[in-house]
């Protein structure tokens, strides 16, 4: 495992912010997870919280930090140590989406600006696996990376009010999924019936940073009988697990 | 139980927020002054992280409807137990069938009602801090009926703990350097530090903005983590103090951060009120 040369930095009281070089990147991300999901098997003394974004990591504690110099030592030591614990698989999922012009309200506009079949954005959207850098912005939010070029398309200049809870979406460089209606400046493309965030469940997000993602193209009618299965708790989210 | 006669100006029910959900992208809401609200479970015996009625500015009307004991810390809202007076920061018998409700805002903004044993509302991922998309509701209505346990009087005694209100009226905001802190020149360092700032009218439980600016021309950094106390610059030169229910990430340049005593005082600042920031650093 190649080794990169972090920063760390206190972060108010009780966290510490590690920073990778300041470019998006793969190989930076799976380090970045890699990181994580060890100190996530480390046995700290007290509860830690790890967040983790595209290039840094934060690690916030339950108390104040006493002495920030030791506890970064700490930190060091476990990226440097050997991980001799089990690290959780990453997975690719199969995200069911209904690019129909009901769903896909920008569709039009994207195609007649960036001078596309209809049908080639669609084939462009699906024959990518995207990486999950990190999840923010709102809860379920995944910020994916790998959208093809052709397809890089500026947000609007006036975002819409209310955006539809499972809408797929292009904002400048990037593709995601609104996973609850909200206020939002990107380009529709289509939607999916699937939960991104659900309270009810004990992991409320089925993704994670290092997984990655697949968009697949769905009928009207699958859409909705999707929906119902959705709805009843008993659709299986598809999905594989990838060994890099 | 206790029915909300009127909700006031804006009232929500927290405890210390959702620390577990962070990085699914969830606020991690919670009180916003988290000394005045502690010490107002502390007062009655609770646990700390019982959930309080955070109360903003115009307090409610509330009717009890089982005897319960309660305290009020933080902003003077003027309380009122049926037509008498009552204090902040004291232990206070109330029976059935007896109203509290508030007057005219003396000092700070945000004042905490706590309950014996908290309020009973809906927990949502380990919590039952309100906040809108992940709690059904997101702030107390007129109607509401919260459910509390009912509470003998006699049954417990009560340390005396001494606390202070003096910080209702600090105008300093300690920070310590943010991680883009050096990407900033000296002449825009002199003047985060030597002027006064003013809290502008956008200001809630997400973030204060204030209204003097600190031109820049620093770049946008690629999202990355933030937390509540985080300042971020914005291109056009604006402040921005995130606060409880902030997002988990973001991408303006974050220069400093507030500490954790600074996010309490100011929890208690409204609009027009003035701030000065004051530099301290790390314990090393």
């Amino acid at each position: 495992m190649s080794e990169f040369e972090l920063k760390y930095k206190p972060y108010g009281e009780r966290s510490i912010l590690i920073e990778w070089p300041q470019i998006i990147s793969e190989k930076i991300l799976n380090d970045v997870v890699f990181y994580k999901r060890k100190l996530e098997h480390y046995s700290f003394k007290e509860k830690v919280y790890v967040k983790s974004a595209y290039n840094s990591i934060l690690i916030t504690y339950d108390y104040t930090i006493n002495n920030f110099y030791d506890e970064i030592l700490t930190l060091k030591s476990v990226y440097s140590d050997d991980f001799d614990g089990v690290i959780s698989d990453s997975k690719l999922w199969k995200i069911p989406v209904c690019y129909d012009l009901e769903f896909g309200l920008d569709l039009e506009e994207i195609s007649l600006k960036n001078n596309l079949e209809i049908s080639k954005i669609i084939e462009l959207h699906i024959k990518i696996n995207y990486l999950v850098y990190f999840i923010g912005f709102l809860p379920g939010f995944l910020y994916l990376g790998g959208l093809e070029k052709q397809l890089h398309f500026p947000r609007k200049n006036i975002p819409r009010l209310h955006v539809k809870k499972g809408s797929v979406a292009i904002g400048g460089s990037q593709t995601g999924i609104y996973p609850n209606e909200s206020p939002g400046g990107w380009n529709i493309i289509g939607s999916t019936p699937l939960n991104f965030f659900d309270v009810h469940n004990q992991s409320p997000c089925f993704a994670k940073s290092g997984d990655r993602i697949q968009f697949v193209q769905i009928s009207r009618e699958e859409f909705d009988k999707i929906t119902a299965q959705v709805d009843n708790g008993n659709y299986k989210i598809e999905s594989e697990v990838i060994n890099d | 139980m206790i029915k909300v006669l009127h909700p006031g100006f804006y009232s929500t029910i927290q405890d210390l927020g959702r620390k577990d959900f962070q990085h699914l992208g969830v606020p991690l809401s919670g009180v916003m002054d988290v000394y005045a609200a502690k010490m107002s479970n502390t007062l009655i015996g609770n646990d700390e992280n019982c959930a309080v009625m955070e109360i903003t500015m115009i307090g409610p009307k509330l009717e009890f409807c089982c005897d319960s004991v309660v305290a009020i810390t933080g902003a003077n809202l003027s309380p009122r137990l049926n037509n008498s007076d009552i204090s902040n920061n004291s232990i206070i018998n109330v029976g059935k069938g007896d109203v509290l409700s508030f007057g005219k805002p003396i000092n700070g903004f945000r004042a905490y009602l706590a309950v014996s044993e908290g309020f009973q509302t809906k927990i949502v991922l380990k919590s039952r801090s309100m906040y809108q998309g992940i709690t059904k509701v997101s702030s107390i209505k007129k109607g509401d009926e919260l459910k509390i346990q009912p509470k003998n009087h006699k049954s417990k005694t009560y340390a005396v703990i001494k606390l202070r209100s003096d910080y209702l009226n600090e105008n300093v905001i300690s920070v310590y350097k943010g991680a883009e802190f050096e990407r900033l020149t000296n002449a825009q360092m002199d003047k985060l530090f030597n002027q006064e700032f003013t809290i502008s009218k956008e200001n809630n439980r997400m973030a204060y903005q204030l209204n003097e600016l600190i031109s820049n021309e620093l770049n946008s950094i690629i999202t990355s983590l933030v937390l509540p106390g985080t300042i971020q610059l914005t291109p056009s030169g604006k402040l921005i103090v995130l606060m409880r229910n902030c997002q988990t990430t973001g991408g303006y340049p974050r220069i400093l951060q507030l500490s954790e005593y600074a996010i309490n005082v100011l929890a208690q600042k409204k609009a027009g009120d003035k701030i000065k920031f004051k530099l301290i650093d790390y314990k090393s």
